[in-house]
C-alpha cells in the first residue's frame, strides 16, 4: 500500500512536471486532508482546505485519484430543509484567498476504490484546474464516524 | 368555640392542601427545549419496517426508548455521515442516558440499501444506530407521516443516482410521542441538552 501511494505520488509529480508549461501550482498550499471511508463499495466524501498565495485566480474543475475509478467535485446542501448534492464543474479559488472543502459543503466524491482503502491510510487526489495544471493533495483515510483529520 | 377551632383546623388543612397541590403543579416538568417544539404537532412513532438484522419491526418496538429518526440513504457520502456522526459525537457526550436512546436512520433509497449494507453502515457510525428499510410504499407512508419529502434524482452517465431528501431528525419520547425537531446544523449542546431532559421524563407504566 505504501508503495503503492509512493509510486502514485511519483506518477503525479511526473504529470506535473510534464506540464510545467501550465500553471505553477507552488503557490497554492494543501491542508487538512482527509477523506470519511465508508462500509462495503460505498462512496466516500474527501475534504481538504486551499490556500492560494499567489495573485492569480485559478479554477478547479475536477479530480482525480489513483486511488479510485472516478472522483467528482459536488456542494451538499441543506438548504430549505432538503439535503441534496449537486454536480460542481467549477469552483473558483480566488487570489490570495482560501477554499475548503468540508461536510455539509463542498466534497470531492470518490467512487469505486481501486482496492480497500483503512483508516490510516493516505490517498493522493490530484485537482485538476481550468489552466491545466493540477494540485496534488494527500488525504488521509478516516473512519466513517470522523470529524476530521485527525479529532 | 370548639366547632370554630374545628373549622380554622379544617381550613388550615385545606389551604396546605392547596398549597401542596400547587407547589406539586409547579414541580410538573415543563422541560425548557432548546429544539424546536412539536409536541402534539406530529404524530406518534409508528410503522412497519424491516431493521437491519433483517427482522420485521413496527414503532412499538422502541416503547421505552427515546429516539432519534433521520431519513437518508448510503450512497450518500456527505451530509448523510456528517449527521449521523454528528448524532453519534452527540451519544457520547450524553454518557449513561445515551443507553435509552436509538438513532432510527431509514433509508429512502429501498433499491440498493439492503439490511444487510444498512447493518455495516449504521454500525460504522453508532452500536445504537439502526438501520431501517422497506418497500418504497412503506417507506413513502412514514415519510409523508412525518411530512418529509424525498426524491431520485436522474441517473448519471455512470447508473449512480442522488436522492435529495428532507434532513431533520426527530425526535421521540420513550412513549414514541412526537416531542422534538432538529436540523443537521443544530448545535451538539442543545441536542444533547434536549436528550438529557427526554431521557429523565418519566415514563407513565
Amino acid at each position: 500500500m505504501r508503495y503503492r501511494s509512493l509510486a502514485a505520488a511519483l506518477f503525479l509529480l511526473a504529470g506535473t512536471a510534464g506540464i510545467s508549461h501550465a500553471a505553477d501550482t507552488t503557490g497554492v498550499q494543501v491542508t487538512g486532508g482527509w477523506l470519511r471511508v465508508l462500509p462495503g463499495s460505498l462512496p466516500a466524501g474527501g475534504y481538504v482546505t486551499f490556500d492560494n498565495t499567489t495573485d492569480r485566480a485559478l479554477t478547479i474543475v475536477g479530480a482525480e485519484s489513483p486511488d479510485y475509478a472516478e472522483a467528482m467535485i459536488h456542494r451538499s446542501s441543506t438548504e430549505g430543509g432538503m439535503g441534496r448534492m449537486e454536480m460542481m464543474d467549477s469552483v473558483a479559488l480566488p487570489p490570495k484567498g482560501k477554499l475548503t472543502f468540508a461536510p455539509g459543503g463542498y466534497h470531492v466524491m470518490l467512487m469505486q476504490a481501486k482496492h480497500p482503502v483503512k483508516p490510516g491510510e493516505k490517498v493522493t487526489v490530484a485537482f485538476k484546474l481550468s489552466d491545466g495544471g493540477t494540485i496534488p493533495a494527500t488525504l488521509i483515510a478516516r473512519p466513517a464516524n470522523a470529524s476530521g483529520p485527525t479529532d | 368555640m370548639k366547632s370554630s377551632t374545628c373549622r380554622r383546623f379544617v381550613l388550615a388543612l385545606i389551604a396546605l392542601l392547596a398549597m401542596a397541590a400547587l407547589s406539586a403543579c409547579q414541580r410538573e416538568p415543563q422541560p425548557e427545549w432548546r429544539l424546536t417544539d412539536v409536541s402534539g404537532h406530529l404524530p406518534d412513532l409508528d410503522f412497519k419496517l424491516t431493521d437491519d438484522n433483517g427482522k420485521r419491526v413496527t414503532g412499538a418496538d422502541y416503547k421505552g426508548k427515546v429516539v432519534l429518526m433521520y431519513f437518508g440513504y448510503t450512497h450518500c457520502p456527505d451530509v448523510c455521515p456528517l449527521t449521523l456522526t454528528q448524532l453519534h459525537v452527540v451519544l457520547d457526550r450524553l454518557g449513561a442516558p445515551a443507553d435509552k436512546v436509538r438513532i432510527l436512520f431509514v433509508s429512502v433509497d429501498p433499491k440498493r440499501d439492503t439490511p444487510a449494507v444498512m447493518h455495516d453502515y449504521v454500525n460504522a457510525f453508532d452500536k445504537r444506530a439502526v438501520g431501517l428499510v422497506g418497500s418504497d410504499g412503506d417507506v413513502e407512508a412514514l415519510a409523508k407521516r412525518y411530512r418529509s419529502a424525498f426524491t431520485r434524482e436522474p441517473d448519471r452517465a455512470d447508473g449512480n443516482y442522488e436522492v435529495s431528501h428532507s434532513s431533520a431528525i426527530y425526535l421521540f419520547d420513550a412513549e414514541g410521542k412526537a416531542r422534538l425537531l432538529a436540523t443537521p446544523s443544530a448545535s451538539q449542546d442543545d441536542i444533547v441538552h434536549d436528550l438529557h431532559l427526554l431521557t429523565s421524563l418519566e415514563t407513565r407504566p
